[in-house]
């Protein structure tokens, strides 16, 4: 492990204990002067919303001013997700209706991008809208490292310590797409972001400066494209990342991760392109395939995927005209 | 009083007002796992929430109970304000909560995290209400009050703590109307049978079929109808698998009534059966007593009673009278008035999809905040009534 890397490592690595007195983070926050959104992106979260925003309106806006908002961005929801959000205080919006000029595009990554048109927090912190064992310290974990270090533009989640066995290391680590796809890809091409843990995890706390001006693809890939250019533009030392201990949520199905894994892999291989890292790359498919079993054949299934992607923030006319850029 | 009741409707609309600072806190109650021996991390939820809300002395003692002050304004006296601790479910149990718009619902939401969360959200409550008492509030989560646990939290706590009580307040879940200020005389037992290899007659069909003669032989025990009494098969376990024949079974069983000294009567007379049958199966039956409370009382004019009876009429809600089986039995035996309330309407309750109504919680919490108001103002000295 190249010196940089361990060094990093150990100066930008949290744990969220460290954050624990609010009072302590509310000063902090007041000192620095910044102000702080909290966006959850949803598509059909009714059963986990209404305590996520019960806990964190409390706990970040009651108990401790430390979040100045809290919104649920969704994607067109056929439950009560909006319902039940907005019956508990949150400010709710239809990502369609954010930028309407733009148009609207189906997937997490276009919630998170109007989210920066939307929202006024100078730190935007992302909480995914399906965790079981909602807790403060996912933002506040996040948060923290933005408010004392201001080197520090990004910071990223990570859960379940990879913990050392006799065997090695135990996979669980990054969850599976990170330690079967994405952390290899950063060891070929970029291995010092492969200190950061859990690369795709849906929980981070960025400062607008950062989010306005980087691209979000609105598929699978947008984690993976946000540290490529975050780490382009704005080097390892951008990046925090702080343990939040334990994550419940559901369990994916491994044909759902081979799709997230094929909109990851065009959004990486997208970015090499750009950044002149390819050889000479075919043109890319978009039409993932995968196999099941019915009766006594296997039958192909089709899946288009295209990771389109949004322009960073700050190209767009109407953003400029709204913070008088 | 009366200045107390008029207030009501205005107090339960600010409540309404401050819903997430308690929800929170039910909500995190109920997803610390806390079955009962195990409350520690529970406990320590608990002082964090007090201290937070600037409570004084706060800590825990030998066993466990979370205990905590809100200073009143002269602090002469002291009312205690308690929920207990324990669930009685095990840490393996998914102790995920859902919130809907209008209810809560998963594991011990309502017995007993709801009662858990008034009670530590009241001094922030107090505060933001600009609400200031004269007496200290002893704010406390019990511990071991569940099952085996035979109410020992309580006890050990007013066994060895230092200050005189003026009145208590037991906060439950549900129901919202309940008023509980007797306690039934309950004792609780275990009969564990054994079988040896080889046993013959009864025992030859192994320990399921003794436990059955026993338990047939409980139930023909006669139990009065006046002092209700009542007789309750709780749980029964034993052997391993559908073809190996059974070498222990147990059960799990509580006698209850509204007589002093009825259930140690029934008991005498379990521990009959246990013997004879014992002898004439050639199995084991060992009978414990893990449980013993017993019946105490204030009367239905009590001054708490009353005041907490008007305070439920002008909030509309409907009293009714239900004997507890819980702490209320210590504290009153130790000659301190006091009350078991309900905050709200529930159901499924000690299943996995326990579930909380979210409206009735804050005329539950304007109860218990006027209640408190009320003994504070002695409204329910018997002295002064």
């Amino acid at each position: 492990m190249s010196t940089k890397l361990e060094k990093w490592i150990k100066s930008n690595t949290f744990h969220h204990s460290q954050f624990f007195d609010q009072m302590e983070l509310l000063k902090q926050k007041e000192k620095t002067g910044l102000t702080i959104s909290l966006c959850i992106p949803t598509l059909n979260e009714e059963a986990t919303i209404g305590k996520e925003i019960v806990i964190f309106r409390s706990e970040l806006m009651e108990r401790y001013p430390l979040v100045d908002e809290i919104a649920v961005i969704d994607s067109g929801s056929t439950d009560k997700t909006l319902e039940v959000a907005s019956s508990f205080g949150a400010d709710t919006y239809f990502a369609g209706d954010i930028l309407p000029e733009q148009g609207h595009k189906r997937g997490k990554g276009e919630n998170l991008w109007k989210a920066i048109h939307q929202l006024k927090g100078d730190i935007i912190c992302y909480v995914d809208a399906d965790i079981k064992n909602i807790h403060p310290r996912f933002c506040y974990g996040l948060v923290a490292p933005l408010l004392y270090r201001p080197e520090v533009h990004y910071v990223k989640a990570f859960y379940d310590r990879p913990l050392a066995f006799s065997q090695g290391i135990r996979p669980s680590g990054g969850g599976r797409v990170t330690e079967i796809l994405v952390r290899p890809l950063f060891s070929l091409f970029y291995p010092e972001l492969t200190g950061l843990v859990q690369p795709l995890s849906g929980e981070y706390a960025v400062r607008r400066e950062v989010l306005e001006r980087i691209p979000f693809p609105i598929g699978y890939g947008v984690e993976t494209s946000h540290i490529m250019d975050v780490y382009k533009q704005w080097g390892l030392e951008a990046f925090g990342q702080t343990d939040l201990d334990k994550r419940v949520h559901r369990n994916q199905e491994t044909l759902s991760l081979g799709k997230m894994s094929f909109g990851i892999l065009q959004s990486f291989l997208g970015r090499m392109k750009g950044m002149g890292m390819e050889g000479d790359l075919p043109e890319m498919h978009n039409i993932l395939r995968q196999f099941q079993a019915v009766d006594q054949r296997y039958e192909q299934k089709l899946f288009e995927i295209v990771e389109e992607e949004r322009p960073p923030m700050i190209d767009i006319p109407q953003y400029r005209e709204k913070m008088g850029y | 009083m009366t200045e107390l009741l008029d207030a009501l409707p205005d107090l339960r609309e600010r409540l309404a007002g401050r819903r997430e600072l308690l929800l929170a806190n039910a909500v995190m109650f109920s997803e610390i796992p806390s079955h009962t021996f195990e409350e520690a991390e529970r406990a320590r939820f608990m002082m964090d929430r007090l201290i937070e809300a600037g409570c004084q002395n706060v800590s825990t003692d030998e066993l466990g109970n979370a205990v905590g002050i809100h200073p009143g304004k002269t602090g002469k006296r002291n009312i205690l304000v308690s929920a207990h601790l324990d669930t009685p479910f095990a840490k393996s149990v998914d102790h995920a909560v859902q919130v809907n718009p209008d209810s809560i619902v998963g594991p011990s939401i309502m017995d007993n995290s709801l009662g858990l969360a008034a009670v530590v959200t009241l001094p922030t409550l107090l505060e933001q209400l600009g609400i200031e008492l004269n007496d200290n509030l002893v704010l406390l989560g019990s511990t071991r009050s569940m099952g085996k646990g035979d109410i020992e939290g309580m006890r050990f706590f007013l066994e060895n703590n230092q200050l005189p009580m003026r009145a208590g307040v037991l906060c439950e879940g549900a129901t919202l109307g309940r008023l509980s200020y007797s306690s039934l005389g309950v004792i609780r037992g275990t009969i564990d049978c054994q079988v040896k290899r080889g046993a013959t007659g009864l025992a030859a069909g192994g320990a399921i079929p003794v436990l059955n003669r026993l338990m047939t032989k409980m139930l023909e025990i006669p139990l009065p109808q006046d002092p209700v009494t009542q007789l309750i098969m709780g749980s029964i376990y034993g052997g391993t698998t559908y073809n190996t024949t059974a070498r222990d079974a147990h059960l799990l069983f509580e006698i209850r009534s509204e007589g002093a000294g009825v259930a140690s009567e029934i008991f005498e007379q379990i521990e009959a059966v246990v013997a004879e049958t014992s002898s004439m199966t050639g199995a084991m039956a060992d009978l414990k007593k893990v449980g013993n409370r017993k019946n105490n009382s204030i009367s239905f004019n009590h001054p708490l009673v009353r005041g907490a009876r008007r305070i439920l009429k002008a909030l509309e809600v409907e009293d009714h009278a239900a004997p507890s089986t819980g702490e209320l039995s210590t504290l009153l035996g130790r000659d301190i008035p006091s009350l078991v309330i309900g905050l709200t309407n529930g159901e499924h309750r000690h299943d996995y999809n326990e579930t909380i109504e979210i409206e009735p919680i804050f005329a539950g919490l304007a109860q218990l905040i006027t209640l408190l108001q009320a003994i504070d103002g002695g409204y329910c000295d018997v002295d002064e009534a």
